[in-house]
């Protein structure tokens, strides 16, 4: 049972923290971060290589940079601080104590070897395999290993936080259904156990190959397998910086959703549909039905992009709605001009939100249409799309997020809190930046994963136009602003941490509580829209997609014929 | 109804309470095109002329390369580049076989404008990315996997070939060439 010396209240928030638990949220936000700025030091070097009138890497670095820049920011610094987020909304927001915070110090262990295992293996040049390491190319076998361990500390977290679940229950921490955004992060649970048992699938007899065990790993097989893991890792992603966009909302509106079931089923259909994603990334390959791709591609007729859409409305609706009843009830977008955009956790949330759906929203569904897959594959458009999800959504929702917790776990100030202001517009505007011409360039046929687009010295080299060159000019100077974005971040997180004002029990609240009171009524008026500016926004949104999915199929039919 | 926000248990009756129209009108013009984006798939499948699904057969990597250099004894008309890499004119209707490897494209083939030719792709190493430039096809090739597609070339140009798999220190370099003549 719950010991009440094991807790404190925070005065800001008047939540109840257990202590074991604050110690292992902190200690993975802080690996997550530390990755973050690794991962991202590699990231730059990759842009500024690509960057054609730069090209700072010979190719060896170039390539291990890139394999560490792969998973040390898309595996590393985003599961550690998800595991941070599984911590947070099972103890603080159930009232509960954590179920078993040893594994969770084992867990975290786990994790920390893995990665920097992974990452000796690749810094040292025996496995410049990139991030997806196909077969029949092979790593030094302590890669593989690397990122088990990491997966097994990660799936051991998802299994503390369901055991939480459980102990709040039982121990009636909390009345009634699960609140919103637990029941998010729990989707994000399920989807990571059944996203880690595919990695282990898949890396595990990869791992027992490279050591001479296993004879043979199909190259085919590998990719089906891995992308169960590759591809549903960044849905376990989507689940929870939805989870954390809501949390946003409540926690600086005081907002509820608009209706709890509509945002729940949005949620559900994730669990039902993601892990059919993994087909996007065999779309181009051999083998697989017409019938396998449709199915799989589409999520089964696109049930789980309707929960994105869904939430693409419910989010900034539920905002909206808070607002209006708060007295923001002029025209369609008071609510969201008064918005307190000089507020870092505002600002990288609405920001995240809106880039997610335009950029990594709209073109991800677009390239995973069976056929137009083949005009994008494999070109720089691959990375330049899921910069906008990966970077400019999960990572600047992280951030934002960041922001809001420093004060509440650390008890300090934020450190530099202008610097931190610029951060998240540089970051998500650098990345989102990035996304759009790193898409444009690949467009124009520009290869991913590649040192030199110039073929220097090669006799059957050719030129690509100048209208690419100055696309992966651009791309390199918004990679630089967001990088510098980043770093801005991890400035002010870390400098919070060592050199933070203290904060006094009576400060006051980081979070206003105000407005809460206000808002009971909505979502069940008879007449009258409850969110009109959230609306049209979709619906611009909605134009955006139309035109953009068709000028695509228009640019397919264009191309030659293959059957 | 009680007060409550995302961070907090809901009311108990939660799944009672209806959803307002907002919600209901966007959630239908979402499941629509949802339907839509499912259908276009499946009518390009039916009436459309670029449908990379294809045939594929397993076929190890030394059976593959051998078909290749059948074909290259066969049909080459000329070399090129001090690499000499053989350009190959197969009939139309014939069968062309991309053997990539580290880090090179085996044959430049040479396509009449508007005929087909059934292209076989694959790899006899590791992974590699046919990526055809400028009209950026891309397709990927995986060592063991026979990929059968059939290809009408409906511009006459010279064409390059990039990989654009990474399969090695010197992916880079792997670039090659294919004309299409009238």
């Amino acid at each position: 049972m719950s010991n009440d010396s094991e807790f404190r209240t925070c005065p800001d928030t008047g939540l109840r923290i257990h202590l074991p638990a604050e110690k292992l949220m902190k200690a993975n936000a802080v690996a997550a971060v530390v990755f973050l700025l690794i991962g991202g030091i590699f990231g730059l070097a990759v842009a500024l290589t690509r960057w054609p009138a730069v090209h700072l890497l010979p190719a060896e670095w170039f390539y291990i940079a890139l394999t560490a820049h792969g998973v040390d920011v898309l595996v590393v610094w985003i599961i550690f601080f998800e595991m941070a987020i599984l911590y947070f909304t099972s103890t603080v927001l159930l009232n509960s104590r954590l179920a078993t915070p040893k594994v969770g110090w084992i867990a975290f262990v786990l994790m920390l070897v893995g990665a920097v295992m992974a990452n000796i293996v690749i810094l040292d040049g025996s496995s410049t395999v990139m991030f997806t390491s196909y077969p029949p190319l092979k790593a030094n076998p302590l890669f593989y290993l690397g990122l088990i361990l990491f997966a097994v500390g990660a799936l051991l977290v998802c299994f503390v936080f369901l055991g939480t679940l459980v102990v709040a229950k039982h121990e009636k921490t909390y009345e009634g259904s699960l609140p919103l955004v637990v029941f998010g992060a729990l989707i994000a649970a399920i989807i990571a156990v059944f996203t880690i048992a595919s990695g282990a699938i898949i890396l595990i007899p990869t791992f027992l190959w490279s050591l001479g065990l296993v004879g043979d790993i199909d190259p085919q097989m590998y990719r089906l397998v891995w992308w169960a893991f590759g591809h549903s890792s960044q849905q376990i992603n989507m689940a929870a910086q939805i989870a954390i966009w809501y949390a946003i909302a409540a926690l600086l509106f005081g907002a509820k959703p608009l209706s709890e079931k509509v945002s729940r089923m949005a949620f559900f259909l994730y669990l039902l549909a993601l892990q059919l994603g993994s087909a996007h990334h065999l779309l181009s390959d051999p083998g697989g039905s017409m019938s396998f791709r449709v199915f799989n591609t589409s999520y089964a007729m696109y049930i789980a992009v309707l929960g994105s859409m869904i939430h693409a409305f419910t989010i900034p609706g539920s905002i909206e709605a808070a607002q209006r009843e708060k007295g923001l009830n002029n025209g369609l977008f008071e609510w969201l001009r008064k918005a307190p955009w000089d507020n870092p956790v505002f600002s990288g949330m609405f920001l995240s939100l809106v880039l997610f759906g335009f950029i990594g929203g709209i073109t991800g569904v677009t390239m995973s249409v069976q056929q137009i897959n083949m005009i994008i594959h494999n070109t720089a458009y691959v990375p330049g799309h899921f910069h906008g999800t990966v970077a400019a959504g999960t990572t600047l929702s992280f951030m934002a997020l960041t922001y809001w917790l420093l004060p509440v776990l650390w008890r300090r100030d934020i450190f530099m809190p202008k610097v931190a202001q610029w951060s998240t517009w540089m970051f998500g505007l650098g990345m989102g930046g990035f996304a759009i011409f790193f898409m444009a360039a690949g467009h124009l046929g520009v290869a991913r994963r590649h040192w030199d687009m110039t073929f220097a010295g090669n006799p059957l080299g050719f030129e690509y136009s100048a209208t690419v060159y100055l696309f992966m000019g651009a791309a390199g100077i918004t990679a630089v602003i967001g990088s510098l974005g980043a770093l801005a971040y991890i400035l002010c997180t870390v400098g919070t941490i060592l050199f933070g004002k203290r904060r006094p029990e009576n400060a006051a609240p980081v979070v206003s509580s105000e407005g809460v009171e206000a808002i009971t009524s909505y979502g069940n008026r008879s007449k009258g829209w409850e969110a009109p500016g959230s609306l049209v926004l979709v619906a611009v949104f909605m134009v955006f997609l139309v035109v953009y999915y068709f000028a695509n199929w228009k640019y397919l039919g264009s191309v030659w014929g293959i059957r | 109804m009680s007060t409550h926000n995302t961070l907090t248990p809901p009311p108990n009756d939660w799944w009672r309470h209806p959803i307002g129209r907002d919600e209901l009108l966007w959630i239908s013009i979402a499941a629509a095109w949802c339907v839509i984006m499912t259908f276009m798939m499946i009518y390009w499948y039916f009436a459309g002329n670029q449908n990379q699904a294809g045939e594929a057969y397993r076929i190890s990597p030394e059976a593959f390369a051998a078909k290749a250099e059948e074909m290259v004894d066969k049909y080459t008309i000329r070399t090129e580049t001090e690499l000499e890499v053989p350009v190959v004119a197969v009939p139309p209707g014939g069968d062309v076989y991309i053997a990539s490897s580290q880090y090179q494209w085996n044959v430049i083939p040479e396509l009449k404008l508007g005929e087909t030719y059934r292209f076989h792709l694959s790899s006899v190493d590791v992974n590699h990315g046919f990526s055809l430039q400028p009209i950026n096809i891309n397709l990927q090739l995986v060592p063991g996997y026979d990929y059968v597609l059939n290809f009408t070339p409906n511009a006459v140009g010279e064409y390059n070939i990039v990989c654009n798999e990474y399969c090695g220190l010197a992916h880079h370099a792997m670039v090659g060439r294919l004309y299409v003549v009238e």
